[in-house]
């Protein structure tokens, strides 16, 4: 049986990890590299990067960090934030990540999902996306609108008419990132995790909000989630990995037992 | 040293970072002269099945690599490189493939929509014969699986591991005498993934 996937998201800036509420008040905890291995070995199931100062200080992404990664780690592992071109997606690939992550560029050119998806294959596209809630209406059926730029822009897109459009462009799988969630810990946004789950034929990965294990449980059954990103929960040191699965195991979550 | 075979059929980083991550010596090839006279060879490939036969065939690679493998080299294909060893797939709309084993090449198919094609994650495999690749593998270990299609064994005798996901049954692992191919990715698959490409680095074939 297909396992749920446990993600931990490393948000990295100036090459420590970090972690914030709603991108903001961040602290750093540790070196992406050691802290890869530790949740590597710890059991995780794939691993995401955020390099979250690239975009906004206008620079490439860093590629060596990538390659440390990749040498240390032999487990999946997606790269997003300060992807600008098929060219940057190319160098992180190369580098060793299985999987790129786009997100604010896909709303503005959504063409580099179908051009990244053809060069490289659906399977290494994934599209991120922040959603906030908002009443619903004509415009936003669904009642999620999109935000890019660490939520700070609005884009007047409906959260599900543009998770089925990044299907339909090639998209292999989808972040969703609450907004309303983000580093809360006071669960994931479960309604909206299941609305995308339920309409879209590729997996759809759970952001946003873990902070408990009735948390992932929920998200697993009643969010139809097919993985779940962990952040502070497991950053804090509060959880681990391995005690997280053993309760997703006991409420009967198909689970990665071995490592 | 592994001789991997690098036909344009996507990236071969994570493969190559994982040899080296147990010790080995690592040649990445395009060339039939390279493969003609390799110790072992890794035959990996994502992507469409279409694209990796058009690949093989331009870049002359077909013959040596049937050639290896009648001769009792050590070869190891992975993904699509499992999935071209086959006689026919439905991707593309029917492509031929290489016939090194009989069987073919299917899509997924459910009902079921939340059960999400490709499948993309940790699925068990159970081990049906055992195989020295598989040395010091638990049973029902789980490993990185990402495909929309799947090879389906014709000879029995060739099934090694087995893998259950939306309407299929599949081989997981097959093989015979020298030649041995997974769908899922041991590169990525953690310990365990590197525990099978040790053993492959250190079979010395007569299974």
């Amino acid at each position: 049986m297909l396992t749920k996937r446990i993600i931990p998201c490393l948000d990295v800036r100036n090459r420590k990890v970090t972690k914030g509420v709603k991108f903001q008040n961040n602290i750093d905890l540790g070196d992406p590299v050691e802290m890869a291995v530790g949740y590597s070995d710890g059991g995780c199931d794939e691993l995401v990067f955020y390099d979250i100062t690239a975009s906004a200080e206008g620079r490439p992404i860093d590629i060596d960090m990538v390659r440390e990664v990749a040498k240390a780690v032999h487990i999946p592992f997606a790269v997003g934030g300060g992807i600008k071109d098929l060219e940057d997606m190319r160098r992180v690939l190369l580098a060793g990540a299985e999987k790129v992550s786009v997100n604010s560029l896909a709303v503005k050119n959504p063409d580099i999902i179908s051009q990244g998806a053809k060069q490289f294959g659906s399977q290494c596209i994934v599209l991120g996306m922040d959603p906030v809630k908002v009443e619903k209406s004509d415009k936003f059926p669904s009642g999620y609108e999109i935000t890019i730029q660490g939520f700070r822009t609005r884009t007047g897109l409906d959260a599900l008419e543009w998770a089925k459009r990044a299907e339909g462009l090639g998209a292999g799988e989808i972040v969703v990132n609450s907004v309303d969630a983000d580093g809360t810990q006071t669960g994931f946004e479960i309604n909206l995790t299941r609305m995308i789950a339920e309409n879209v034929g590729i997996p759809v990965v759970a952001s946003g909000g873990a902070g408990t294990y009735q948390h992932l449980i929920d998200v697993f059954t009643k969010g139809k989630a097919d993985a779940a990103i962990v952040a502070s929960m497991i950053h804090t040191g509060k959880f681990t990995i391995k005690q997280i699965k053993d309760k997703l195991i006991a409420a009967n979550i198909p689970i990665r037992q071995k490592w | 040293m592994i001789t991997i075979i690098d036909y344009k059929a996507g990236n071969l980083t994570s493969v190559q970072l994982a040899f080296e991550s147990i010790g080995q010596k690592v040649k990445i090839t395009d060339k039939p002269q390279d493969i003609l006279c390799a110790e072992k060879i890794v035959f990996p490939g994502v992507g469409a099945a279409k694209a990796a036969m058009d690949s093989l065939k331009k870049l002359k690679l077909i013959e040596p690599i049937r050639k290896v493998i009648a001769d009792g080299i050590p070869f190891l294909g992975i993904c699509i490189g499992m999935q071209v060893l086959f006689e026919t797939s439905e991707e593309d709309g029917g492509t031929e493939c290489m016939s090194i084993l009989p069987g073919t090449v299917k899509k997924f198919k459910t009902s079921d929509k939340l059960c999400k094609i490709p499948q993309i994650g940790w699925n068990a495999v159970k081990i049906v014969r055992p195989h020295p690749v598989f040395a010091g593998i638990e049973d029902q270990s789980e490993f990185y699986f990402v495909h929309s299609y799947y090879p389906a064994c014709s000879d029995k005798n060739n099934i090694i591991g087995q893998t259950e996901y939306a309407d299929a049954v599949f081989a997981s692992a097959a093989g015979r005498k020298n030649l041995v191919a997974v769908q899922f990715h041991p590169e990525k698959s953690g310990r365990i993934g590197l525990r099978l490409l040790k053993n492959f680095s250190d079979w010395d074939e007569g299974c």
